[in-house]
């Protein structure tokens, strides 16, 4: 049942929509040039935004690419840096690495936690005194106290593995104490 | 022995039919290795070696009576008489002139004659004659026989005749060294035996420096095995000298390989992490003992070669390396460094008991047993100066051997009279001699590279 307002309401309402359907409206060719330029401006909008975006990609391309150029030359010229001091000395029958190598160690192990796709191996060598296999094992445990600095410094185990080269790959012939000294090295050959 | 002197001799056809020429050219050549006799040659006993006569006109592949001599020579145990200073050129007993040479002071020497009897056929003829006895008897000592006084010519110690091949020769000039060594020392003759070792050629311009050559025992007729880019280690003979066992980086990481030395065919045997080392066959031949790092440190293993099982033999938290087999296979020696320093320690492999056999001097290294388990033989380090050392297993008493410089790698002729090792000559390894008692050592002359890690084959025959 309706109440008295909802009936108000209705005799209100139905003379205004015989009104709005006795006045004379646009055609329809105006209608659909109305329609047209709308569509027209949204495609140039479209357009417009597209243009923009386009730009914007290629701005952030062109500074991708700039960063990524800057960071590969960054990386390589870190990468140079380092690649030309990469040895670490010992003493006889030593294993341990010794303070004046901590600086240069850090800068390596900063660089490989820098760039986790990194992977060094760490070279262990000997002078020529003692026995090849005596050296073979004193050269694997320099290379170990170097891939443990490194670790302890961040490291990850999955960048470093270890190799003794023992007494075989004296980088100075002879036995003089020079040539002693310049043998016993642990060497970070970058891959 | 047939086997052995077919596969050697087919070898030497191959390379004759390479380069006749240059082979022949190399043989005369290599007739005697040049060496430097560094000291004791005063306890050496005189001998006389008189060039054997050779009948024919052909040219002999080698020369007999001067390969004998430099054998004799070698051992330490004989000093063979110069040829600008022998009385006379005999070439039968019948021919010397017993007082001319014992007025020389010579007592013993040997002589013989060589005849071309067909094509590459050669009849040879030796005999080693005692001068004393012979100056004794008058060459005519009577003897019972049956009952009988019968003639005897006993101071002709040894009279053999044989037919040989023209690739031969060597090896007969060695076998007639064994004879006249054993005939006159009572101990087995080593000559007929051959050494391996690793040679490094400039490193610079060579692109495969590492060699791993295998020469006679005299280091004549050197043969390279393999040839690599990055170092060889280690290599040692199994008993039945066929085959080597080394150590290779050519993976940019240390394996253990196993090579015929006859067809050169090689078999990869250990590829763990880490260092794969120190190879040492046991005396059966079935088992190889090394040293694996793959669970942290250098740790002995023993491989049996038939199942390639392992078997961890020690843990412990220092190097453990060098691994050697006393003769009766039923131990190791080895060298650790659980004492502090590295000294050398036995482990009995049934018990597993392990005892410290070296005290003396800041290290030793090293270690090998002789075959008669008397000594053992180390690189010791006293005072900073690496020498190769023997200590008498029985009262402990050790000995130093040698004065060389850096002297390392030590390995024992099978006979047990000689050690080759490794020593530092002009700031270059190179390979030197020295007899068990001390007394008698030679070097080499610089070679055109490094030499280093000998290893004595055992007994080829």
């Amino acid at each position: 049942m309706l109440n008295k307002n909802a009936l108000k309401t209705l005799l209100m309402v139905v003379p205004l929509v015989t009104l709005a359907a006795c006045k004379s409206g646009p055609t329809d060719a105006e209608l659909e040039a109305e329609a047209n330029s709308q569509a027209e401006a949204a495609a140039q909008q479209v357009a417009d935004a597209q243009a923009v975006a386009d730009a914007e990609a290629k701005r952030v391309d062109v500074a991708k690419a700039d960063a990524l150029q800057k960071a590969k030359d960054m990386f390589e010229s870190e990468k140079a840096t380092l690649v030309a001091q990469n040895v670490v000395y010992f003493d006889f029958d030593q294993a341990s690495v010794k303070s004046d190598f901590h600086s240069v160690l850090d800068m390596h192990a900063a660089f490989l936690v820098k760039n986790p796709g990194q992977s060094i191996v760490v070279e262990g060598h000997c002078d020529n005194r003692g026995t090849p296999e005596y050296n073979i094992a004193l050269g694997e445990r320099r290379a170990q106290s170097v891939e443990t600095y490194l670790m302890n410094a961040g490291v990850s185990s999955a960048q470093v593995s270890v190799v003794s080269y023992g007494e075989e790959k004296p980088a100075v012939q002879g036995g003089s104490e020079y040539a002693f000294a310049q043998n016993r090295r642990g060497i970070v050959v970058y891959q | 022995m047939t086997t052995w002197i077919f596969k050697f001799s087919s070898k030497q056809v191959t390379i004759m039919a390479a380069a006749v020429l240059l082979f022949f050219n190399f043989q005369l050549n290599a007739a005697t290795n040049e060496i430097i006799i560094t000291g004791g040659i005063e306890s050496a006993r005189p001998i006389g070696v008189v060039p054997f006569k050779y009948l024919g006109n052909t040219s002999l592949p080698e020369n007999l009576s001067e390969v004998v001599a430099s054998d004799l020579q070698r051992s330490g145990k004989f000093n063979p008489l110069k040829l600008s200073l022998m009385p006379q050129f005999p070439t039968t007993d019948t021919e010397i002139n017993y007082a001319a040479w014992a007025q020389k002071g010579i007592d013993m020497v040997l002589v013989g004659s060589v005849e071309s009897t067909g094509l590459n056929q050669f009849l040879v003829t030796f005999e080693l004659v005692d001068v004393l006895r012979a100056q004794a008897t008058g060459g005519q000592a009577k003897t019972l026989e049956n009952g009988k006084l019968v003639m005897t010519r006993d101071h002709v110690i040894e009279k053999r005749t044989k037919t040989i091949n023209g690739s031969d020769f060597r090896q007969y000039a060695h076998i007639i060294s064994d004879i006249v060594y054993e005939k006159l020392t009572g101990q087995r003759g080593a000559f007929l035996t051959r050494i391996a070792y690793i040679k490094v050629l400039d490193r610079d311009t060579n692109p495969k420096p590492y060699r791993l050559v295998i020469a006679d025992y005299d280091n004549v007729n050197p043969t390279t095995l393999l040839s690599s880019p990055e170092p060889l280690m280690s290599p040692t003979w199994s008993p039945d000298g066929n085959t080597l066992a080394y150590v290779s980086f050519e993976n940019k990481r240390s394996q253990i390989y196993l090579q015929d030395i006859y067809t050169t065919s090689r078999t990869r045997l250990t590829d763990f992490p880490g260092i794969n080392g120190a190879p040492n066959f046991s005396p059966d031949g079935k088992k190889l003992a090394m040293v694996l790092s793959k669970d942290g440190n250098p740790e002995i293993y023993i491989m049996d070669l038939q199942t390639r099982n392992l078997t961890r033999i020690t843990r412990n938290r220092a190097i453990d390396t060098e691994p050697s087999w006393t003769p009766d296979g039923k131990s190791l020696i080895f060298t650790s460094e659980r004492g502090g320093k590295p000294q050398i320690y036995q482990v009995n492999l049934a018990s597993n008991r392990k005892s410290r056999l070296t005290f003396e001097g800041e290290m030793n290294l090293g270690g090998a047993i002789t075959p008669d388990n008397s000594q053992l033989v180390i690189v010791n380090r006293t005072r900073g100066d690496y020498h190769i050392a023997k200590q008498d297993l029985k009262n402990g008493d050790m000995l130093v051997l040698t004065n060389t410089y850096l002297d390392e790698s030590p390995s024992i002729s099978p006979n047990g009279s000689m050690i080759i090792y490794s020593v530092l000559e002009n700031g270059k390894p190179a390979l030197a001699w020295v007899s068990l008692d001390g007394r008698f050592s030679f070097k080499e002359p610089v070679a055109d590279g490094e030499v280093k890690s000998p290893s004595w084959s055992p007994f080829l025959l």
